[in-house]
């Protein structure tokens, strides 16, 4: 609706998918991704790392894709849960996987931290990429379990 | 949106005030470059009090910042980092290297009288 192109994220079924088209898009998604792990009961510092990591993988579909989406979900394994993040493009790939996980390694603007940074803030960090075909990065952060025996009562 | 920038004497001071674009961040660069050089002035505090996010891009357009200021003479001092914010930029990798930093504006605006009067007596 808005002059600048942007599309309001869409719920659909349990998934929240952004649509990542520029750099406002980036911040929207990184806003969703505050709110719904602040929904969560992720504490103040995990929220901030959570947001950072999407702003790194969802910069990267602008920079180098120009379009694609952020995906974030609510996730259950066991007796843990946490978020998942998937940043999906259809742009030209990574050809070398090994060689853009490698801080300091940069092929556009930036400081070259914005994946292996990424991997460091989340629990679970998985990419996959075809050149031509496009990239696909899915995080996970679980919520780190409450310290009982910390209580005050 | 774009981020007011208010002339205090002989210092600039940018007040982020909510999330902010690449280009709002590219944006802030240019027109700080621009007043330093309007108003002759000799230091900048960059207030990123309301940024809940400091990603490898805005550090680095931060320190590309500090360093257009330095190269028109000035000095420039970010406040205000939260401490969230600082922990996710330790995980990140991200450092503000060759950049100052204070806690908050009123210590930002100290710590660039104090730079002010040493060049003052200095030279």
């Amino acid at each position: 609706m808005g002059g600048n192109g942007t599309s309001a994220p869409v719920m659909s079924g349990n998934e929240i998918v952004i649509n990542i088209k520029s750099d406002v898009d980036v911040v929207i998604a990184r806003q969703e991704g505050r709110r719904l792990a602040t929904d969560l009961g992720f504490n103040g510092g995990d929220v901030t790392l959570i947001a950072t990591a999407i702003s790194e993988v969802a910069r990267n579909i602008v920079n180098y894709a120009g379009h694609g989406e952020i995906i974030l979900s609510i996730v259950e394994e066991s007796n843990k849960k946490g978020i998942s993040i998937t940043a999906r493009d259809n742009g030209p790939g990574i050809p070398d996987i090994a060689l853009a996980m490698q801080d300091g390694y940069s092929s556009s603007k930036g400081l070259g931290l914005g994946l292996p940074g990424s991997k460091r803030i989340v629990d679970e960090f998985e990419i996959t990429s075809e050149v031509g075909k496009g990239t696909t990065i899915r995080m996970k952060k679980w919520k780190r379990p409450v310290v009982t025996s910390r209580s005050w009562v | 949106m774009k981020v007011p920038i208010l002339k205090q004497g002989p210092y600039l001071i940018a007040s982020v005030q909510s999330a902010l674009t690449d280009e709002d961040l590219v944006q802030l660069r240019d027109d700080l470059a621009q007043m330093v050089g309007r108003h002759h002035s000799r230091g900048v505090v960059i207030d990123v009090t309301a940024l809940d996010v400091m990603d490898s891009f805005a550090a680095r357009t931060l320190r590309s910042m500090a360093a257009t200021i330095k190269l028109k003479g000035a000095h420039a001092i970010i406040v205000g980092i939260q401490p969230e914010v600082a922990f996710a930029m330790v995980q990140l990798g991200l450092s503000l290297a060759g950049v100052s930093t204070a806690l908050d504006l009123e210590d930002g605006l100290t710590l660039l009288s104090k730079q002010l009067q040493e060049n003052q007596d200095g030279g």
